[in-house]
């Protein structure tokens, strides 16, 4: 399939400074340099205010970059787009549509006929398994399923890429687990790139095919590390000692710069 | 064991029913002892009874009906206006920075004003008719809906909006798609309240010139001490108000179903 060849994001020099309210100039991300190729699962990891979700904005389209470049399949990014889903930590359901309009919302903008659409948002909501949950409204949804039917929304637009910023961090433990391993099903299935923003070191080497670490603010990249963990991935993984490994190696990573953010004692 | 006295804390919905009866009918009461038991004079409260019996003079001869329909059309006219205007200009002025930048000064100004003190000013210039009291009522709602339903639309999360624009939305799709729907709930509610608010208007705007309307009714029967129908007008005017908030209840759940709290 030649559309599964779409989705290589690259991120060139990138660079966000801006005016804090005193008046001095911050700067926030600094020679952010990333090559995520088609259908990988990148996972950017950092402590809270390095900047990972400045950077998963100005990917999104969101925002603009001080400096530098970032292009999807060599085409820079000027604006949001349809062809860059995204999902975000807080719940974006529109509350005043069903689940299934949610879920058609991209497609209708894009003046998909309503048949078309509606079986699209109907194989996507059997997938995330929220079937028989097409005419309840968000209101009468827990957090986990509303988080399900924002991944089905973003994939109904059919995008090369899929920006996830946290998008489990609101959820107890137990649905979280249960989301991560939803999210490599639908991935090995729709086999999309995706860059995936989180705090959590366990999600970060589970999810991941690469985990970037990013440093306290200023952020930069501080170290990539290739996640070779046999797939399909099952909560097993997490009590081996490959894992553990990977785990006290991003953990080290991160700790010098949860201090460097805390500032001195 | 029932604890009364630990905050937040419920209580049956018998006892919650039972607390509000006894509150009104020990005010009854209390009118009771004081109308009928002569410790006030006859021209300073009237009894129960005697408001009733203005009532019933009212529906009879009809003339209760029409001061009913008078007001009606005032506060309706005013209320609808003021809304026309103060639900659109106030979502783009809650969304968008340069609207926010140009009506800000004049309804900060604006909304801390006694209507009352511009009476004079409206008898001016646009006479005394009932264009003056629909003015009276658009006035005092007008700036207080501007300033609430600003607020509703400028706490839209803005992960909702930009969820959208990831979705594909253009900006106009984002303000027809998503702001407009997403403030329906909060309009509503600030609907329900600032009618409230018209209905408190009421007098003031009967206050000049006016031969009919329930404010008119009252101020008409003080001359006479005629406090049986100064309480009527009260009471009908309290009910009135009472009726249009169940129909806004009603009209939010109605047409807004997936919005849970009412």
């Amino acid at each position: 399939m030649a559309a599964n060849d779409a989705g290589a994001l690259a991120i060139e020099q990138v660079a966000v400074h801006f005016q804090s309210r005193a008046g001095r100039s911050v700067t926030a991300l600094e020679d952010i340099t990333l090559s995520i190729p088609p259908r990988q699962l990148a996972v950017i990891v950092g402590p809270s205010g390095c900047g990972k979700s400045t950077l998963l904005r100005l990917v999104a389209g969101l925002n603009r970059p001080s400096a530098g470049r970032i292009t999807l399949d060599g085409r820079p990014i000027k604006g949001p787009g349809a062809e860059r889903g995204m999902v975000f930590q807080s719940y974006t359901l529109f509350p005043w549509l069903t689940v299934q309009r949610n879920v058609e919302f991209g497609p209708e903008l894009k003046g998909v006929a309503a048949a078309e659409r509606g079986r699209r948002a109907q194989a996507l909501l059997q997938e995330v398994g929220l079937a028989g949950f097409e005419d309840a409204y968000p209101s009468q949804l827990s957090g986990g399923m509303m988080q399900r039917v924002a991944l089905a929304r973003a994939l109904a637009n059919e995008p090369e890429i899929l920006l996830m910023d946290e998008p489990f961090g609101a959820l107890d433990s137990q649905t979280r687990a249960l989301m991560q391993e939803l999210l490599l099903g639908i991935w090995e299935h729709h086999h999309k790139t995706v860059l995936f923003i989180t705090h959590d070191i366990d999600e970060a080497i589970f999810l991941g095919d690469v985990v970037h670490v990013m440093t306290a603010r200023p952020g930069r990249i501080k170290a990539t590390l290739p996640i070779d963990l046999p797939r399909p991935r099952g909560p097993e993984l997490l009590t081996t000692p490959a894992f553990a490994a990977l785990k006290r190696e991003v953990m080290a990573l991160l700790r010098a710069e949860a201090l460097a953010a805390a500032g001195p004692a | 064991m029932i604890d009364l006295l630990a905050p937040k804390t419920e209580i049956p919905a018998g006892l919650h029913l039972a607390l509000g009866a006894a509150a009104l009918l020990s005010l009854l009461g209390l009118w009771c002892l004081l109308s009928y038991g002569g410790y006030v004079r006859p021209d300073f409260l009237a009894t129960p009874g005697q408001v009733l019996l203005a009532g019933w003079k009212g529906v009879r001869t009809g003339t209760l009906f029409g001061h009913i329909y008078s007001s009606l059309v005032v506060i309706l006219a005013g209320f609808a206006l003021a809304s026309l205007l103060a639900v659109p200009l106030g979502i783009l002025m809650g969304s968008f920075q340069a609207v926010a930048a140009v009506l800000e000064p004049i309804t900060g100004f604006m909304r801390y004003l006694p209507v009352s003190a511009l009476i004079p000013l409206l008898i001016l210039w646009i006479g005394i008719g009932i264009e003056q009291k629909i003015a009276v009522i658009f006035l005092g709602t007008f700036f207080q809906q501007l300033i609430l339903i600003a607020d509703v639309s400028a706490r839209v999360s803005k992960d909702l909006i930009d969820v959208s624009y990831t979705l594909g939305a253009s900006r106009a799709q984002v303000v027809t798609r998503v702001l407009l729907p997403a403030c329906l709930p909060g309009v509503m509610d600030n609907l329900r309240v600032t009618m409230g608010w018209a209905w408190t208007y009421l007098v003031v705007a009967e206050l000049v010139a006016a031969n009919s309307g329930l404010g008119y009714m009252i101020l008409n029967a003080m001359r006479g001490l005629f406090t049986d129908v100064i309480l009527l007008g009260i009471f009908v005017i309290g009910l009135l108000g009472l009726l249009t908030d169940l129909l806004f209840k009603l009209l939010r759940r109605w047409l807004l179903p997936w919005s849970a709290s009412f």
